[in-house]
């Protein structure tokens, strides 16, 4: 369905987090807000769930965790057994502390690297991707909350220009 | 301004007793001659007595090995009459540096100008304020072990600096008078910028202008320094010493890791204390989620240099290095890896959640476990050294963390009591009030 948005602009975070808020009070519905850098709370002023993308990095750390044992296990004691240390054990438990930094190295590798791919997938976001953002003053210092209209252009118009809004426009999406 | 519930006094006035008790029974009980000890011993029923007879059985020469019985008797002997020294030092010298921790907290929020804590720092200054006591009493401990009232520290001993060499090239160093004032050097240092810092923290709240802010801020950048280096010497004097041919490079920020997690720990719990009793209304749960952040953090930091330390000796197995993890590994299996549990692995699970971090009861919990952690890191320094294979978890050890417990509320709780809870003209007080995560 082709809908009319609102774009209501703003110059300044803590003003746009009062907007935010007074909006939500207002009970309506905020479906999305482009900003130049990321604003502190403005998810929770927003409503919007909780992240979990703490999650998928404690288990990208285990995965993490797990490829490297195996493969120490695999290089270092099955395939080719090495002397460490002039401690030839050739028991991965002895020769655990060696691993040590790897096994560290690769959880945190895996945890960190794979959370940021999991959140470029999750916000759509790959190379050439065309901007989504509706205006290209919202990467230099403005922010820009957009509203669904639904017969209630005046009625939105009115509260956004109470909120300190510096521009308002409509358009077709 | 805060007062001391009564039954919070109570309860450390019958710590102390108890405890003092506990140290009593303790010092009697340890054996004063070879037949004693013998007895203690047999009364075990250990592993060792029967490894001793074995000896005897597979019959080297019979008067070789009754030679060597009557040497080993005499150092179980003096192993078990340092056992109550010992386990007054681990105790006195744990509530210690929790206290010497937050100072190195509370300095670092000073220098840094930080905006989050200044709603705490009556907190930290109470804390701080056991440095006092805790710091004569290690003193004592101290000068008691120069006087030859116990064994703690076996460089002090003329008789086997004469017979070792390494200790002779050290004793420039390693000698009785400077390491007393050595001691006395460090206590005093600590003690001066806990008691002029407090001093200009309760001036600012009185004064019209910053001056008293900016001068505490200067003297703390100034006291870092002063710390990092004597911290890192007190450590080698009163805790590596022990060991007097073992050393570690690394022991200083080991032994430091430990003192600043427990030290905001403890800062952490008593906070959360203050404010089930409606102190510190302005205390929100975003100042104790930062407390728990760095609870988690320096745990693992910690558990970093212990790594560190640990895995360099143990690769390069250099015998003079090495012994130092045998003797643990074999003798003290259970505290020594028990200790990396509770210091490392639990705390990375527990507080690794963020919601967790602000749950008060969470954080106690946790809190318990991080500092009954780090006694056994302490006791795990002292005891491998100091009584050998004949440790154990008992009434002089229970009674020496009991008295200093005590000692510890009582004299900190009493240390609140004298100055409002929250300062008045912190210019970042109201940052501070904001402080939301």
């Amino acid at each position: 369905m082709a809908s009319k948005v609102i774009h209501a602009y703003y110059n300044d975070d803590d003003v746009l987090m009062h907007a935010v808020k007074k909006v939500k009070g207002a009970k309506h519905h905020i479906e999305e807000v482009y900003c130049p850098f990321p604003v502190h709370g403005l998810d929770k002023a927003m409503g919007l769930a909780p992240t979990r993308i703490a999650i998928t990095s404690f288990l990208y750390g285990c995965v993490g965790l797990s490829v490297a044992i195996l493969m120490m296990n695999f290089i270092m004691i099955e395939d080719w057994p090495q002397d460490i240390g002039g401690k030839p054990s050739f028991s991965y438990l002895e020769n655990m502390p060696a691993f040590v930094p790897i096994m560290f190295e690769l959880t945190v590798f895996f945890a960190a690297h794979l959370m940021v791919i999991t959140f470029y997938l999750r916000s759509r976001l790959w190379p050439f991707k065309k901007a989504e953002n509706p205006d290209v003053r919202t990467t230099d210092d403005h922010f820009v909350m957009e509203l669904a209209i639904h017969d209630n252009e005046n009625e939105l118009k009115n509260l956004l220009m109470d909120t300190g809004a510096v521009e308002i426009n409509v358009s077709e999406k | 301004m805060y007062t001391f519930s009564s039954r919070l006094k109570m309860a450390s006035f019958i710590m102390m007793i108890v405890g003092l008790l506990g140290i009593g029974i303790g010092f009697m009980s340890a054996p004063s001659t070879v037949e004693e000890a013998k007895a203690i011993v047999a009364s075990h029923g250990d592993a060792h007595a029967e490894e001793a007879s074995h000896e005897m059985v597979s019959g080297e020469g019979e008067h070789h090995a009754e030679g060597h019985d009557a040497a080993h008797d005499e150092h179980v002997l003096h192993q078990l009459q340092n056992k109550p020294w010992s386990a007054l030092y681990v105790a006195a010298f744990f509530f210690f540096m929790i206290a010497l921790g937050v100072l190195a907290f509370y300095a670092i929020q000073r220098a840094s100008q930080s905006g989050w804590s200044p709603l705490l720092f009556r907190v930290m200054e109470g804390i701080t304020s056991y440095l006092v006591p805790g710091g004569i009493v290690v003193f004592v401990i101290l000068v008691l072990s120069v006087m030859h009232m116990n064994h703690l520290f076996v460089w002090m001993d003329a008789d086997v600096v004469a017979h070792d060499h390494l200790l002779q090239g050290k004793a420039g160093y390693l000698n009785p008078t400077f390491f007393l004032v050595r001691a006395a050097v460090f206590l005093g240092g600590w003690i001066l910028y806990r008691e002029y810092s407090r001093k200009l923290s309760l001036k600012q709240d009185e004064s019209d202008d910053d001056t008293n802010f900016k001068l505490n801020f200067r003297i703390s950048a100034a006291f870092l320094v002063f710390y990092l280096i004597s911290e890192s010497m007190m450590s080698w004097d009163w805790i590596m010493s022990v060991d007097p041919h073992w050393f570690s490079t690394l022991f200083g920020w080991y032994v430091f890791a430990s003192m600043f997690v427990s030290g905001i720990t403890v800062i952490a719990m008593v906070t959360i204390y203050l404010k089930s009793k409606d102190y510190l209304p302005e205390v929100n749960n975003s100042h104790i989620h930062d407390l728990a952040k760095f609870m988690f953090g320096i745990s693992i930091f910690w558990t970093y240099l212990w790594f560190s330390q640990f895995m360099l000796i143990w690769y390069s197995n250099i015998p003079e290095e090495v012994t130092y993890y045998v003797t643990r590994i074999q003798d003290y299996k259970l505290p020594f890896f028990g200790m990396v549990v509770m210091n490392f692995v639990l705390p990375l699970l527990l507080l690794m959640n963020s919601d967790f971090k602000r749950v008060n009861w969470f954080v106690i919990l946790t809190g318990i476990l991080i500092l009954a952690g780090h006694y056994m890191d302490i006791y795990n320094m002292i005891m491998p050294s100091t009584v050998g294979d004949q440790w154990s978890i008992g009434i002089p050890e229970i009674g020496s963390v009991l008295f200093f417990a005590g000692l510890f509320i009582f004299w900190v709780f009493t240390a609140l009591t004298k100055a409002p809870l929250q300062p008045k003209r912190n210019p970042f007080i109201e940052e501070s009030r904001h402080f939301h995560y």
